[in-house]
């Protein structure tokens, strides 16, 4: 009976090497396949438990890791939580929202240009430690824009944003109201998902990253744009007198346009630069259709509009604004003083200011200046600027600019003025075209836009507030957004003296 | 010439208890060395229990170890050491499944450990000659088919993960299989040796191969409806498998016929379909094997979930493993059962699962020496069934959870949590020890003294 039991012996040896080799397969050939694979939760659980890079404002750190004595052993932590949630966004088990999705490659440390760092902690036995990302923000630029927004009361609905004109960096960005990261981040995940659930049923959506997320009518403040068009065909200048009154009625139509502003724009004919410093509107919806559609509709294309720029790892997320090309003459002269179907952020509103700020030249935002390695903080990467349009002439520019600082000295805009410097600007009061369950009309948006020092540019800046506990008759941009405005560029003047 | 062959055929195998009693001691730091590294890698201190915990698991090993020495003296010296370090590792890893879900089978495990070494020292003593078993061959069978039919009585049997081969009587829950296993051994070798002769008359010879004649096929057609049985009525793949496995493995060693092999390829290859095409048990599995990944996660499902988890732990092991405690094999459904392997795979790396493969490859190595070495038939058989079973459990046990082969569903030997398949394994390794110790002990002295007249007497026959 030897022989059938030695032939046996070989069977069962066959059936264990099979067995080591298919062992070896998934322990060996294919783990990293499998490591990789969507799903598997222990390669999520450990990228959960490394310690992440910190998100920097300047030399400080607003969200960063520390230890915590649970299963995860690192804790994320957002040190000024309510002023930078925007920004941030919150990292939790699987998701992550804001700068933290963004960079969150670099920030777990599984970007290949920290590959050198991973080798050197592997050989020392350290864990594996993310990278810093360094934002464009100024802190006293940013906590200027969240107090100014903050004082109008306790309910208001609004966003700034601030962007340096010459580089598209992104000086602050703002959005009320705003919510605790850190309890987003809680790893006691059923009470973070409570608070999660609880934010989204806010009716003042405080998840909502307003400056980029938020598309409304920008009201008087497109008139820039308008002008900018006007301008741009060389036919007009700001003394070239433009059709005014107290009222224009819409071609095609019975419908009538008033003006917000009592006096200045009454008589038949005014010069472009009274038109802009009252903010008339009876001015600029027929001079919208006189430069027409298509040229209204390429200039704000070339200032951003139906535009994505915004990229991904920088800040996700971002609406696009709007403005429609083929526009009928009655809706083009409505589009002439930034209603109907124009629609834009913060953000667009604020670059369009930076881009006539930067004569006519409008740099692509951004928000994160550089990456920086784990432990010695060298700089592995420093985003440059880079051009997203010329939105027009830098004379045309001039012109404009001319224009919005005299609306600053003597028009709407007064507010915003600081002593000493040149500043210029633009308001805007936009209905909101909406109305309540009740049968009122929703209270309109209030919108500044603004630059300064008006002839070399440090910051341009845009407010929006889309909502605030006041009278209607009391929302104003220039009231409400000129001081919120005036207080972000002298932060950001006074930090560069 | 003559002096030559004597000396040779006089070759006397050394006791080795030794030898047995150090890799013991081996074992012993494999069992208690890994129990205190669950406690350092899960709570970052020694378990307070280590050393009642280490003295009970070392008073087993060494009790195992005497009566060896005293009833089975030349028994095999590698074969208890291996079964007490796969034991203590088993126990380790089910206590480190026992602090991550809160439970107490370790514990549990100890107890039918425990059970398990008192049956081992049980049969090393009763059993002080494998030969009587023949005498049961009937015996056992019946209670081998009792034993399997008794998950079908109303009343005792239950159903439990879609296989209804769990006795309840109580608190008390028992998987008769396991038990039948050993038995059908002892059945299948005593029949085997009686028939053996008959089994292995040639019949019809094709392309080289001698089939066996169309009269004998009774016995394995028997054997192949009984296996279809089992999977038909307790939806027991493995245990369906293992029988019919092992019946072949004898049947071929005991005729010496590789025909009965062919014959038994066909008729596993003709079941296997049947029960594929009418068997929606069997089905399942084939296809849960044959696309896992459309099983797993939101939105399926997730019936993969546990061949997933288990694939994504061993490849979080890596080479080395993550380390006892450090893992996460709670994530793996039935981690302390039929899935250790794959917690071992996880904690203990590619390192630990070869050593493990390599330690069950040294049992059936060790078995099959003792069947080639034994004197007798029914010693031969004994082993190299014994070994074969082994053998194929741990093949489809540990194929199926490493995604070799589509799951089936059994205990792996001394590792998983499990009291039928522990005490039936150490039941095993005794009657192994028990045929090892008769192969090895020295022959009877038949010599003459030396006074005899050489030239005048010769020795005929020694054995």
């Amino acid at each position: 009976m030897n022989k059938p039991i030695r032939t046996v012996s070989i069977f069962c040896l066959l059936l264990f090497l099979a067995l080591a080799l298919n062992a070896t397969y998934l322990q060996y050939y294919h783990a990293n396949a499998l490591n990789d694979r969507v799903g598997n939760g222990r390669v999520a659980t450990a990228t959960f438990s490394r310690e992440r890079g910190a998100i920097m404002v300047g030399r400080t750190a607003i969200a960063d890791s520390v230890k915590s004595h649970d299963q995860y052993k690192v804790q994320r932590v957002y040190r000024q939580p309510y002023l930078y949630a925007p920004i941030t966004g919150w990292y939790t088990f699987g998701n992550e929202t804001g700068v933290e999705r963004a960079q969150n490659n670099f920030l777990s440390g599984e970007d290949d240009r920290l590959f050198v760092n991973r080798l050197v902690d592997l050989v020392n036995g350290n864990a594996t430690k993310g990278g810093n990302v360094v934002l464009t923000i100024n802190p006293a630029a940013q906590r200027a824009a969240y107090n100014g927004l903050r004082a109008l009361g306790p309910d208001v609905q609004g966003a700034v944003v601030a962007i340096e004109p010459s580089t598209g960096k992104i000086l602050a960005m703002v959005s009320l109201p705003s919510y605790d990261p850190n309890k987003l981040a809680d790893h006691n995940f059923k009470k973070a998902s409570a608070y999660a659930t609880q934010l989204s049923k806010l009716k003042s959506q405080p998840l909502l990253n307003r400056a980029i997320q938020t598309t409304l009518a920008p009201g008087s403040t497109f008139k820039v744009v308008t002008a900018s068009a006007a301008v741009g065909t060389g036919r007009y200048n700001s003394d070239t007198l433009v059709q005014a009154g107290p009222t224009y009625t819409l071609p095609q139509s019975h419908s009538v346009v008033h003006n917000d502003v009592l006096s200045g724009c009454d008589s038949p004919r005014i010069p472009l630069i009274q038109a802009l410093e009252f903010s008339c509107n009876t001015a600029f919806a027929p001079l919208a259709v006189k430069v027409g559609a298509t040229a209204m509709h390429r200039q704000a294309e070339e200032y951003g509009f139906n535009r994505s720029y915004l990229d991904p790892d920088q800040l996700p997320g971002q609406a696009v604004s709007r403005y429609p090309a083929g526009e009928d003459a009655p809706n083009t002269a409505l589009s002439g003083f930034g209603q109907d179907s124009v629609t834009a952020t913060p953000l667009q509103m604020a670059m369009v200011t930076a881009g006539i700020a930067d004569h006519g030249v409008v740099m692509k935002p951004y928000l994160i200046d550089s990456l920086q390695s784990p432990t010695s903080f060298e700089t592995l990467q420093k985003f440059s600027p880079a051009q997203l349009s010329q939105a027009t002439s830098s004379s045309t520019a001039g012109e404009i600019t001319r224009m919005m600082v005299a609306t600053v000295q003597s028009g709407t805009a007064t507010p915003a003025a600081i002593p000493g410097i040149q500043v210029a600007g633009k308001t805007g009061t936009a209905q909101s075209g909406l109305h309540n369950p009740d049968g009122t009309e929703v209270p309109p948006y209030a919108w500044f836009i603004g630059f300064a020092p008006a002839q070399s540019a440090k910051v341009a800046v845009a407010v929006m507030i889309q909502h605030v506990n006041q009278p209607t008759d009391e929302i104003h941009g220039g009231t409400l957004g000129g001081p919120i405005a005036k207080a972000v560029m002298e932060a950001v003047l006074n930090s560069h003296g | 010439m003559a002096q030559q062959s004597g000396a040779l055929m006089q070759f006397v195998h050394r006791r080795r208890r030794g030898a047995e009693l150090f890799l013991l001691i081996l074992a012993l730091v494999v069992g208690v060395g890994a129990y205190a590294a669950v406690g350092l890698g899960v709570k970052g201190k020694v378990p307070a229990d280590i050393v009642s915990y280490g003295g009970w698991l070392a008073v087993l090993v060494i009790a195992a170890h005497i009566a060896v020495r005293m009833v089975a003296p030349y028994a095999d010296p590698v074969l208890l050491p291996i079964v007490a370090a796969l034991n203590g590792l088993g126990l380790a890893v089910i206590h480190r499944i026992d602090l991550a879900r809160g439970n107490q089978l370790a514990r549990q495990q100890l107890v039918w450990m425990t059970i398990g070494v008192a049956l081992f020292v049980g049969t090393l003593l009763i059993l002080r000659d494998h030969r009587v078993l023949q005498r049961f061959t009937y015996t056992s069978g019946l209670a081998a088919i009792v034993l399997l039919l008794m998950p079908m009585a109303p009343g005792i049997g239950k159903t439990v993960n879609g296989a209804r081969i769990w006795i309840h009587v109580g608190s008390m829950s028992f998987q008769p299989g396991e038990v039948a296993k050993v038995l059908l051994v002892v059945t299948f070798a005593g029949y085997l040796v009686l028939h053996r002769d008959a089994l292995a008359l040639a019949g019809r010879r094709v392309a080289m191969i001698d089939l066996p004649r169309g009269r004998d096929l009774g016995p394995i057609l028997a054997m192949w409806v009984v296996s279809l049985g089992i999977l038909v009525f307790q939806h027991d793949l493995g245990s369906s498998l293992l029988f019919f496995g092992l019946f072949l493995i004898m049947l071929y060693v005991a005729t010496e016929r590789a025909g009965w092999l062919v014959v038994g390829a066909t008729l596993f290859v003709v079941g296997s379909y049947l029960t594929y095409v009418f068997i929606g048990h069997v089905r399942e599995r084939f296809q849960l094997w044959s696309d896992v990944w459309a099983h797993y996660g939101p939105h399926t499902d997730d019936l993969g979930r546990q061949s997933v988890e288990t694939m994504f732990g061993m490849a979080w092991g890596g080479l080395i493993g993550r380390g006892l405690g450090q893992g996460a094999p709670w994530r793996i459904p039935f981690a302390e059962s039929d899935f250790i392997f794959g917690a071992i795979g996880e904690e203990l790396g590619l390192t630990g699962s070869l050593a493990v493969i390599l330690l069950y490859g040294l049992i059936v190595e060790r078995a099959l020496r003792a069947a080639l070495i034994s004197r007798d038939d029914i010693g031969k058989l004994l082993a190299t069934g014994l070994g074969g079973t082994l053998a194929l459990q741990v093949f489809v046990v540990i194929g199926g959870v490493t995604h070799l082969i589509p799951l089936t569903g059994l205990t792996t030997p001394f590792l998983s949590y499990g009291g039928s398949s522990l005490v039936a394994n150490w039941v095993i390794v005794a009657i192994l020890l028990r045929i090892s110790d008769a192969a090895r002990r020295p022959l009877p002295d038949l010599s003459l003294p030396d006074d005899a007249d050489m030239d005048e007497t010769q020795v005929v026959k020694l054995t």
